[in-house]
C-alpha cells in the first residue's frame, strides 16, 4: 500500500501526514510542480496554508500542475483524502461538493473534538462502526462547511456525510454539524479534523489511524487483490 | 485597461464578518446602519476585458458562495 | 559621497546620535561621514543594535556549559541534545512595534525570531510568547493590544507551520503605555547542518534571499532623503512592517535545503538595520571586507536611495555567502522554492565596508567603526529607596474568607485560564508535542530517539520591582522548577531584559541588580546563558515599566513517555509539598488584589536546597514515582492545589503545615506532587487526592467545578 502526500508551497501538515501514513504503509511526497503520482494507491492532500491561503483557501493550489493528475486519478476511482486545507482544495477543484467558509467565531480554533461516524462503510470509514466516536483535533480558521440546503439533503440521503461533530463539539458553525463528506462514487473524502494528528496515544488519541487503516484495507481488497 | 472586481458573499449565507462590523459601528456612535456585508476587491489591468467574467468564474471567485460585479 | 558638513552636524542629532558620538565618528573616520555612512552608523550605534548601555553588563552572565555548541554572539544559542542533534533557541523583544500596531508587531516579532533560529541551520519546531499589557478590566487599549497581539502571533505561527507550545501573559498597570511582546523560538538541527554567520573567503559572493526590499522601518533615517516625499506619501514609508508568513515558510525550506546540500559558507538573517547590520556583522566576525552594490538589490518601490536600501527593515530576507562555483546551484535551489535570490556583492580581503550604487562608491568605511567602535557606556546605578511604582486599585479588602480569596485569585487576569488564548494557536503541527499548554508546567517535544526536550518561559515584573536581584533569581529558579515538573534537566537559558531608561540611576540600578541575580542563579543551578536580547527605554512620562527580565529555558528528559503532568491523576494518591518553602506576601498576587504597591524584600533562597528539591522532583517524575508535579508560583499553595484539581478533574483533602500562608509566594522552590503513599513518604505529606472538592482543613472547601468556573471565566471575553 503506497500513499502519496501532495506538497504545495505553504503546506504545513504534509510531513505529519507522511509520518502517519508510514505507520500503515509506504508513503512518499508528491511535489506540486511535478506531473507524477509515482504509482501511489492513494493520494492525500494535506493541511496547512498552501499559497498562503491567498484569494481563498485552496483556490490557487487547485490549479497546481500535480492536481491535473490527482483529478484524473480521482475520476478513475483512485482514493483521494483531503485534510483541512486539503478539503478546501478538493472543494475548490469540484472533486467534493460544497465549500468551506470562515469560522463563525472569525478566529482560528484548536480543539480536540469528538466526531460521530455517520457511515461505517466505504474506503475511509469502513473500519469504523456507525455511531462510533472518534477523538481527533481540529485547527483552522476557515472550516465552516456550507452547501445549499437542497444539496445537503441530497448528500445526507445518499450517505455522503461520513463524519459529524458530536453535539456541542462543532467548532466552526458547519451546517448540520458536518465534519467530513465524500464524493458520490465515494472514492474522494474531505474532512476538517486532522486524523494524522491522532495516531499516537503518547501525544493524544490514536483514533485517526482508523481512517488510514480503512484506506489500506480497501486498497488491499479491491485494488491489489 | 483598469478593471475592478467586487466580490461579496452570496445572500443567504451567514456572514459573521459583516455581522461583527454591524455590531461594532453603533458602539462607536454610528447609528442607523444595517445589512452590512464584507467582501473583497480585486483590481487589475487587462488587455482583453471580455475575458473578465471567465476569470471570475474560474479563479477570482467561488460561484457557490460568492457573487461579483465587474467595474471598468 | 560627501555632503555639506554643517547640515550633517544637525542631521546626526535627528538620527539619534549624540554630539559626543558624532565627534567619535569624526575621530575614527578621520573625516566627516557621507550620507549613507551616517545613516548606517546611526543605526549600528543605536541602543537597539549596539547595546551601548548593556554590553559591558552582559559579560557578567555565565556562558560555559558542557552541552553548549554555540554561545552568545551568534544568531541563536545552540545546545547538544544527544544522538547527533542540537537545539537552537533564543528570545527577542518586539515591544515598541507592538505598541504601535499589535497584530503586525507581534507577527513580525515571531517572524524575526524564527529567522534567527533557521539562520543557524535549525528547523524551527516551537514558539513561546511572553506578553505583558495593562489592566484589561479598566483599559480598552490594553484589551485591544491583547486581542490583536494574540491574533498576530497565531496568524504568523500557524501559517508557517511552527507550533506555539507555551508562553505567559501578565497584566500590570505599569505596562499600560509600554506593552511587552517577547517571542522565543526553538529549532532542531543535526550537528552537521549548524552554520555560523562569519563571512569568509575573499572572492566569495554575497547573495540576498527572500522578499523585495521596500522602505519599511526607515523611520528616523528619512531625514537623509534628498527628495522630500510629499504629504500623503507617508504610506511610502510604512512605520509598520507587514509580515508574510507564506514567504517565510518558503524561505525557511529553501535555507534548510541549501544547508542540507552544503551550498553556503555562512548565513545571516536581516533584522534591525537590515543589510547594514547583517553584512557588517558577517564581515566583522569573519575578519574580512564586504562590498555591496545596492543597484543589484531587488526593490519593491521605485527610486529608493542607497541609504534607504542599506537600512530598510523589510521582512523575510536572509543574506548568505557562497563560493563562486556554487552560486548557480544556489540559484537553482531558490528557484525550486520560489525564493528570489540575487548576488549583490562580494567578500574581499581587508576590513572595509564598501557600498556601491552601480559603479559609484557611496560609502566606504572600516567594518570596525560600524561594529567595534560603537561606544559602550557604563551604567550609573543608584539604589532606590521608597516606592517607584503606584499601588494598584484594591479589589479585595482583606476581610474576605479564604474561599472568596481563592476564587478572586483564580478569576484574576494574571491567574485565569489561558485556554482562550491557546485555542488560537496550533500547538501540534510537526507532530512532536507530547504536552500541550495546560497539561504540564513546561511544553514537551519528542525527539526521534524517543527522548524529549522541554521548554518554559518565565518572568515576574512585579516581584523584580520589589527586589530586582532576588526577583531575577526567582525567574531562573522558576524556569528550572517548571522543567523539573516534566522530568527535564536544564541545558541552557536565553533571556530578554525589558527595562526603562538606563540613563536614569534608579533604572540602571534595577538593571545591574537583575543581571547580577540572573548570573548568580545560573551559576548556582549550573545553567549557561547561550544568548538573549535587551529592550531598554520602555518608559512613559508616568515612569518606567516594572523591571522585567524574561527567562526561557530548555531542558532534556530521557523518555518522552515519562513526561510529567501537572493535574492530579488518581483517586487515593497522596499529596506532598516538596522543597524549602518560606513564602511571604511581598510581591504576591494577593498583595496586588489588596492594593499594595510592589515594595519589600523578597524571601531569601537557599540555592543548595533548591537544587536538591529540583533534582528530587525531576528524578521521581522520570521514574514514575510521582504521578503529577506542579510548581508553586503565583497565588501560592492554595492556587497551585486548585490548579492541580481543575486540570486533573479530581478533588483533594489537604492540611497545610502549621502557619503556612496559603497565598504567600516564593517561586521556583516548592512543588505540589502526588503519587503512591510509599513514594511520597520521604516528603511532607499534606493530604490525599479524591472526591470532587478541594478541602483545605480549617480554611476552605470548594467544589472543583466552582474552581473551574472561576478560572475559566477570566480571559475569554477579552480575546
Amino acid at each position: 500500500m503506497k500513499f502519496g502526500i501532495v506538497r504545495f508551497p505553504g503546506s504545513c501538515d504534509d510531513i505529519d501526514a507522511l509520518q502517519a501514513a508510514s505507520r500503515v504503509g509506504e508513503a512518499v511526497l508528491l511535489w506540486h510542480a511535478d506531473h507524477d503520482l509515482q504509482g501511489v494507491d492513494a493520494v492525500i492532500v494535506p493541511g496547512g496554508f498552501s499559497y498562503g491561503d491567498y484569494l481563498r483557501a485552496g483556490a490557487i493550489a487547485r490549479f497546481a500542475p500535480v492536481m491535473s493528475e490527482v483529478e484524473e486519478f480521482a475520476r478513475e476511482g483512485g482514493l483521494v483524502l483531503g485534510i483541512c486545507n486539503g478539503f478546501q482544495v478538493l472543494c475548490e477543484a469540484g472533486l467534493l461538493p460544497g465549500a468551506l467558509l470562515p469560522n463563525v467565531s472569525l478566529k482560528f480554533v484548536f480543539r480536540q473534538v469528538e466526531l460521530e461516524v455517520v457511515r461505517g462503510a466505504g474506503p475511509f470509514t469502513g473500519g469504523c462502526e456507525a455511531g462510533e466516536r472518534l477523538s481527533i483535533p481540529v485547527k483552522h480558521t476557515t472550516g465552516r462547511y456550507y452547501a445549499p440546503d437542497v444539496e445537503l439533503d441530497r448528500l445526507e440521503a445518499a450517505g455522503q456525510v461520513l463524519l459529524r461533530y458530536v453535539p456541542g463539539h462543532n467548532p466552526n458553525g458547519s451546517l448540520r454539524d458536518i465534519a467530513g463528506v465524500c464524493s458520490e462514487p465515494r472514492n474522494v473524502f474531505g474532512l476538517m479534523p486532522h486524523p494524522e494528528h491522532a495516531v499516537d496515544p503518547l501525544s493524544g488519541s490514536a483514533d485517526g489511524l482508523r481512517i488510514f487503516e480503512s484506506m489500506r484495507s480497501h486498497v488491499e481488497q479491491h485494488v491489489l487483490a | 485597461m483598469r478593471a475592478r472586481v467586487l466580490v461579496r458573499p452570496k445572500a443567504g449565507i451567514l456572514d459573521p464578518q459583516g455581522q461583527a462590523v454591524e455590531r461594532a459601528l453603533p458602539a462607536l456612535g454610528f447609528d442607523g446602519v444595517s445589512n452590512v456585508h464584507v467582501g473583497r476587491l480585486i483590481e487589475l489591468d487587462v488587455d482583453d476585458p471580455e475575458r473578465l467574467p471567465e476569470m471570475c468564474e474560474r479563479l477570482l471567485t467561488n460561484p457557490l458562495i460568492e457573487d461579483y460585479t465587474i467595474e471598468q | 559621497m560627501s555632503s555639506s558638513t554643517s547640515s550633517l552636524e544637525e542631521r546626526h542629532r535627528q538620527l539619534g546620535l549624540t554630539d559626543g558620538e558624532y565627534a567619535r565618528i569624526l575621530e575614527r573616520l578621520g573625516r566627516p561621514p557621507g550620507d549613507v555612512e551616517l545613516a548606517m552608523l546611526s543605526l549600528m550605534w543605536s541602543e537597539h543594535c549596539g547595546y551601548k548601555h548593556s554590553r559591558r553588563l552582559l559579560r557578567r552572565l555565565p556562558k560555559d556549559g558542557a552541552h553548549v555548541l554555540m554561545g552568545p554572539g551568534e544568531n541563536a544559542g545552540v545546545v547538544d541534545v544527544g544522538s547527533g542533534l542540537a537545539v537552537a533557541f533564543k528570545v527577542e523583544s518586539h515591544n515598541h512595534p507592538s505598541a504601535v500596531e499589535p497584530f503586525q508587531g507581534a507577527a513580525t516579532g515571531v517572524g524575526g525570531i524564527l529567522r534567527d533560529v533557521f539562520a543557524v541551520g535549525a528547523r524551527p519546531i516551537a514558539v513561546l510568547d511572553s506578553l505583558r499589557f495593562g489592566d484589561p478590566g479598566v483599559s480598552e487599549r490594553s484589551r485591544y493590544l491583547l486581542e490583536q497581539a494574540v491574533a498576530g502571533i497565531g496568524h504568523y505561527g500557524n501559517s508557517i507551520g511552527v507550533p506555539t507550545v507555551g508562553g505567559e501573559i501578565y497584566f500590570e498597570g505599569s505596562y499600560e503605555q509600554n506593552c511587552l511582546v517577547n517571542a522565543m523560538c526553538l529549532g532542531l538541527a543535526p550537528h552537521t547542518r549548524l552554520i555560523r554567520s562569519a563571512a569568509a573567503g575573499p572572492g566569495n559572493v554575497v547573495v540576498l534571499l527572500g522578499a523585495l526590499t521596500g522602505r519599511d522601518g526607515i523611520g528616523g533615517a528619512s531625514v537623509l532623503a534628498s527628495a522630500e516625499l510629499g504629504e500623503g506619501d507617508e504610506a511610502k514609508r510604512p512605520s509598520v512592517q507587514i509580515g508574510d508568513p507564506f514567504t517565510e515558510k518558503k524561505l525557511l525550506e529553501c535555507c534548510l535545503d541549501l544547508l542540507d546540500h552544503e551550498l553556503l559558507v555562512s548565513l545571516q538573517d536581516l533584522g534591525a538595520a537590515g543589510l547594514t547590520s547583517a553584512a557588517s556583522e558577517m564581515a566583522s566576525k569573519g575578519g574580512v571586507s564586504v562590498h555591496l552594490d545596492v543597484g543589484r538589490v531587488p526593490l519593491r518601490e521605485p527610486g529608493m536611495e542607497p541609504f534607504e536600501i542599506m537600512v530598510s527593515e523589510s521582512q523575510e530576507r536572509m543574506l548568505c555567502v557562497v563560493e563562486p562555483e556554487r552560486v548557480a546551484d544556489v540559484l537553482g535551489v531558490c528557484e525550486r522554492w520560489e525564493i528570489l535570490a540575487t548576488p549583490i556583492g562580494i567578500v574581499a580581503e581587508g576590513d572595509g565596508f564598501q557600498v556601491l550604487d552601480g559603479g559609484l562608491v557611496v560609502a566606504d568605511l572600516p567594518v570596525s567603526v560600524l561594529v567595534d567602535d560603537c561606544p559602550l557606556y557604563d551604567l550609573e546605578p543608584v539604589p532606590f529607596d521608597g516606592a517607584l511604582y503606584e499601588a494598584p486599585s484594591a479589589l479585595l479588602t482583606g476581610d474576605e474568607s479564604p474561599a472568596e480569596t481563592l476564587l478572586a485569585l483564580l478569576r484574576s487576569p494574571n491567574l485565569a485560564s489561558r485556554l482562550p488564548v491557546f485555542e488560537q494557536y496550533d500547538p501540534i503541527v510537526q507532530s512532536r508535542t507530547i504536552r500541550r499548554p495546560d497539561e504540564a508546567d513546561a511544553a514537551v517535544l519528542m525527539l526521534p530517539d524517543s527522548s524529549a526536550i522541554a521548554v518554559s518561559i518565565d518572568g515576574n515584573g512585579r516581584r523584580v520591582a520589589c527586589d530586582p536581584r532576588r526577583g531575577a533569581m526567582e525567574a531562573v529558579y522558576e524556569c528550572s522548577a517548571n522543567l523539573a515538573c516534566v522530568g527535564a534537566e536544564p541545558l541552557g537559558l536565553t533571556n530578554c531584559l525589558n527595562f526603562g531608561n538606563p540613563e536614569k540611576p534608579h533604572v540602571a540600578w534595577q538593571l545591574v541588580e537583575a543581571v547580577e541575580g540572573l548570573a548568580l542563579a545560573c551559576e548556582q543551578l549550573g545553567v549557561p546563558v547561550v544568548g538573549g536580547n535587551v529592550s531598554l527605554y520602555n518608559e512613559a512620562p508616568s515612569g518606567p515599566i516594572f523591571p522585567t527580565p524574561v527567562v526561557g529555558m530548555v531542558g532534556k528528559l530521557p523518555s518522552a513517555a515519562r513526561a510529567g503532568r501537572l493535574g492530579f491523576a488518581f483517586e487515593g494518591d497522596a499529596i506532598a509539598l516538596v522543597g524549602p518553602f518560606e513564602p511571604s506576601a511581598v510581591g504576591s498576587e494577593l498583595s496586588k488584589l489588596l492594593g499594595r504597591a510592589p515594595v519589600g524584600e523578597l524571601p531569601a533562597a537557599d540555592a543548595a536546597r533548591i537544587r536538591i528539591a529540583h533534582q528530587a522532583v525531576r528524578s521521581r517524575v522520570r521514574s514514575g514515582a510521582f504521578h503529577s508535579a506542579h510548581d508553586v508560583a503565583e497565588g501560592g499553595v492554595a492556587v497551585a492545589l486548585a490548579e492541580c484539581c481543575v486540570i486533573g478533574g479530581l478533588g483533594a483533602s489537604v492540611r497545610l503545615p502549621n502557619a503556612l500562608d496559603p497565598f504567600g509566594e516564593a517561586p521556583g522552590r516548592a512543588f505540589i506532587v502526588s503519587g503512591p503513599r510509599e513514594a511520597l513518604a520521604p516528603f511532607v505529606v499534606i493530604g490525599e487526592v479524591g472526591g470532587d472538592a478541594l478541602a483545605i482543613e480549617g480554611l476552605l472547601e470548594l467544589p472543583v467545578s466552582g474552581l473551574r468556573d472561576a478560572r475559566d471565566g477570566g480571559l475569554r471575553e477579552w480575546v
